[in-house]
């Protein structure tokens, strides 16, 4: 599948997507999207690259396995939900919210940093599998 | 307290990384931790004897009433206690006894995370926060025992004693649920003042039965018991602390903790005192029969465990008096016994009886040790244990019923258990010095000061039991809702009956030490009768429950992905369909429908064909982009009926399905046609059948009158109190979070998994 059609277009659409994939998951909150469309998004972006120029130039691209955004995702997540315990004494995932109003991204608080690791786990989870079943096969 | 309990964790994290530190010269420095603590509880002392209570407080998810609320009163501080002080003892042990063991560090770590989980479960007035520490020992002492791994029968022993003790916390989570929903709290606290309403509720029994199943497992309770011995498996250091003188004792504090909330009632008193005889005489009997030390020793642990649930049951200010203080004697001379056996061990390196002989000479102030342990388990004066002893046949000689059975078999397991404290602490120093321990060395002084620390102990409690009287005793017997006011213990309680059993005891035991000698051929006898022992009877249980799991899992479990679904579409069909004969109107009124849209029509047109091309297509390629269609198909649907964000994520989910297909059918072979006509047709026959339940039931559920309560809450206050405008969204990362957090984690473990099956590659020797 190695076009040279796709693999020039895998160089602008890999930034795109993934820029597309961010604005998905930073919407999510007023309007459709969310961390697992983001996430998901994310992962065709690069599973797209791989299929146009390889799986091992996708790898070296990525630097490290994709598979540490799980864990990485996991602990943010559950930072969001735990920072409330920890540091204000309200039960487990309660939200918290920066009292003002931010230009881009509308209010900031903990439902955004849980997305952001849902987000990360879904890439992680969904490029090990591919990643996996396609080295072996 | 919550940090004085978090630092034992604490520490073992801290391990992790600074392990190596720890495992040279250092490793005496780790018991700088239960020192600490063991200063930290002290201090209470004198407020706790005034009758003052500590109290603290956490809440954790006050939404089901599980907090961290910790009581110190004179049952934790007595527990408290002896954790951390045989604890620093135990520590300063291992260092010179594990020296340079390649996993030191590893087994301070399970050390001190057991030593913290057992601070948890003393200190917790919440039960579901008990049932958390109490699981947290049962695992620790899991990797204690199975320490050496290496070894085959210390890893079975560790699975036994972690199935045994493992199903006594679910008990013990049970009981705890049943008192939380009929009291309305988990709080022992504000128990206390509910006993009627626990009392005549009709589960009582059924409440006591899971309390005492989770006691019984934890503390060696016959026929329970079994596990114990086999931990001996386990370094003596942790047979010292965990298997002797604190973990085994968790079943003990539990029942004295609730015996202000549920005892008091015949059938607490009856079970326990007919349990508690059982199991000391049982045991007491059985040390007759073994030669190795620590087998000696184990099972008079469990005889030891066995009076001091024997005394809860009789659940009198006496009994209860005797058994604080039997706890305390029981840690002082067990410890020091198994730790002069742990020196044996190591010095001289076997724990034979049958060979072990005249050691005073070349260990000397281990000898003393044994020698004064010896005597304060014989009940001999003046130590600590003869006053444990007169109270406890005080207790018993005033028993209502029976009291003469009773009697007779409290001192029966005395003099037995004379007798075993005299093997493990006498027989080995006494006696001429065979030729092949000559040679022994005296061991460093890290090895021998802690047990001579804990038999002198326990003489200096015998003789002036004022200092054990008011600052530990009479405030455990207060804090089990008793006067503890006029307790007075004392030496010499006068010329009685008590007096004249006593020494019967002594001079019985003393008898029977010099008439017994424990030779391998009575350990082999009763070897015999393993056959009915409870433990055979269990694990037998076990072995067919193993068999008929691996019978019923390859039965459903075959392997053939085709064969799953249609067993799963074929039960959905028989209990959806056996319901929908039964209780279905089949009334749908098809005019609230709205009326078909082109859209529909012909998103549903290009579904029908892609799935008419998925069925009786002959390219596998071609099969699994016609389902792709059809996936895009319901995209559309979704955007139509207005969900825009399960279409996005179906439309991704759906790109990546493809591609993960592709991915796999590379590595199938050509499209064969491995299904015939028959199978095809009975395939058929089934998706047919499961379309129509599904369709039907939705068309049911249309008929339903619709309660919106829950979305439309959900849409209400998406904005008020979550800040977000989309509901799916806010319901994702907010109102459900918990849940998406479980998701993801699961999606992490499958990941995982994937990632293990395809990258495993076995070695050729260590595939099987």
């Amino acid at each position: 599948m190695k076009t040279i059609i796709l693999r020039t277009a895998s160089t602008y659409l890999l930034p795109v997507l993934l820029m597309f994939s961010i604005f998905i998951l930073l919407r999510g909150h007023y309007s459709p999207g969310g961390g697992f469309v983001g996430g998901l998004i994310a992962s065709i972006a690069f599973v797209l690259h791989s299929f146009a120029r390889g799986l091992d130039n996708t790898k070296e691209l990525l630097r490290m396995h994709p598979g540490f955004l799980m864990p990485i995702g996991l602990a943010l997540a559950f930072m969001a939900g735990v920072t409330p315990v920890l540091f204000f004494d309200l039960p487990f995932m309660t939200g918290l919210w920066y009292p003002g109003h931010l230009p881009v991204l509308g209010s900031l608080g903990t439902a955004l940093f849980f997305d952001l690791g849902v987000y990360l786990v879904v890439v992680g989870v969904t490029l090990t599998i591919i990643f996996t079943i396609s080295e072996s096969a | 307290m919550l940090f004085a309990i978090l630092l034992g964790f604490a520490f073992s994290l801290f391990l992790v990384f600074a392990g190596k530190f720890f495992k040279g010269n250092f490793s005496i420095l780790a018991a700088g931790i239960p020192l600490a603590l063991f200063v930290y509880f002290s201090q209470f002392i004198g407020r706790i004897s005034n009758g003052e209570v500590i109290t603290e407080f956490h809440s954790w998810i006050p939404s089901f009433g599980v907090n961290l609320g910790f009581t110190l009163d004179g049952l934790s501080l007595l527990f408290s206690l002896m954790i951390t002080g045989i604890g620093f003892l135990v520590f300063v042990y291992t260092s010179a006894y594990m020296k340079n063991h390649k996993y030191l560090d590893r087994f301070y770590g399970y050390l001190s995370m057991f030593m913290a989980a057992m601070l948890g479960l003393v200190l917790s007035d919440n039960l579901i926060s008990l049932f958390v520490f109490w699981e947290l020992t049962s695992i620790s002492s899991f990797f204690l025992i199975g320490f050496n791994n290496t070894s085959r029968k210390s890893r079975k022993s560790a699975i036994i004693s972690l199935a045994v003790t493992g199903i006594g916390g679910l008990s013990l989570l049970v009981g705890s649920l049943f008192l939380g929903s009929i009291t309305g709290t988990y709080s022992i606290t504000e128990m206390l003042s509910m006993n009627p309403e626990i009392f005549s509720n009709p589960y009582y029994i059924l409440i006591v039965l899971l309390i005492f199943g989770a006691a019984f497992t934890k503390s060696a309770q016959f026929p329970f018991h079994f596990w114990l011995p086999g931990a001996m498996k386990a370094p003596t250091p942790v047979s010292t602390y965990l298997h002797s003188a604190t973990m085994v004792k968790a079943g003990i504090y539990l029942l004295m903790r609730l015996t202000p909330v549920l005892g008091d009632h015949e059938f607490w008193n009856t079970t326990l005192i007919i349990v508690g005889a059982i199991t000391m005489v049982y045991s007491a009997i059985h040390t007759l029969f073994r030669t190795d030390l620590k087998g000696i020793l184990a099972y008079s642990t469990i005889a030891a465990l066995g009076i001091l649930v024997f005394l809860i049951g009789q659940g009198t200010k006496e009994a209860l008096t005797a058994a604080a203080v039997f706890i305390i004697v029981h840690a002082l001379y067990k410890a020091t016994l198994f730790l002069v056996t742990g020196i044996i061990d190591h010095q001289a390196g076997t724990r034979d009886t049958t060979v072990l002989r005249g050691l005073r000479k070349v260990l000397f102030p281990v000898a003393i040790a044994g020698f004064l342990a010896a005597l304060s388990s014989a009940g001999i004066p003046p130590t600590i244990g003869f006053i444990g002893k007169e109270l406890t046949y005080e207790s018993t000689f005033h028993l209502e019923n029976m009291a003469v059975l009773f009697m007779a078999l409290i001192i029966i397991t005395k003099i037995l258990l004379l007798y075993a404290g005299f093997v493990a602490g006498i027989k080995p120093f006494a006696g001429a010095l065979p030729d092949r321990f000559v040679k022994t060395r005296m061991p460093s002084p890290l090895l021998w000061v802690p047990p001579v620390l804990l038999a002198v102990a326990g003489i200096v409690f015998g003789i002036f039991p004022g200092l054990i009287e008011g600052s530990l005793v009479k405030p455990l017997v207060s804090s089990m809702r008793l006067n503890g006011e006029e307790i007075h213990l004392k030496i010499f309680h006068g010329f009685n009956i008590i007096l004249l059993l006593s020494v019967i005891t002594i001079a019985a035991g003393t008898i029977l030490y010099f008439i017994i000698k424990p030779t391998k051929k009575l350990e082999i006898w009763i070897g015999k009768f393993e056959k009915f022992s409870p433990q055979t009877l269990i694990t037998n249980g076990w072995t067919f429950f193993y068999k008929f799991s691996n019978i019923w899992t390859n039965i459903f479990q075959n392997g053939y992905l085709r064969n799953y679904v249609s067993t799963i579409m074929v039960f959905t069909i028989v209990l959806i369909g056996y319901t929908f004969f039964t209780t279905a109107t089949y009334s749908v009124d098809f005019n609230t429908f709205s009326p078909i849209t082109v859209y529909e029509a012909v998103t549903s047109i290009v579904m029908l064909i892609a799935i008419g091309y998925t069925v009786f297509t002959r390219s596998r390629l071609a099969a699994v982009a016609a389902m792709g269609i059809i996936g895009y198909a319901i995209c559309i649907l979704f955007v139509i009926y207005s969900a825009p964000d399960l279409a996005m994520t179906q439309f991704s989910i759906d790109t990546l399905t493809v591609i993960l297909f592709v991915l796999v059918l590379y590595k199938l072979p050509k499209y064969l046609k491995l299904s015939d006509y028959k199978m095809r047709i009975k395939d058929g026959v089934l998706s047919l059948a499961f379309g129509t339940i599904i369709t039907l039931l939705i068309l049911e559920v249309l008929a339903e009158p619709k309660n919106s309560a829950v979305s439309d809450y959900y849409a209400e206050n998406a904005y008020i109190l979550a800040h977000g405008k989309n509901v799916v969204n806010v319901i994702l990362v907010d109102f459900r979070g918990a849940d998406t957090m479980i998701e993801i984690s699961v999606l992490a473990i499958a990941a995982i998994g994937v990632f293990a099956l395809l990258k495993l590659r076995l070695k050729k020797s260590d595939q099987r």
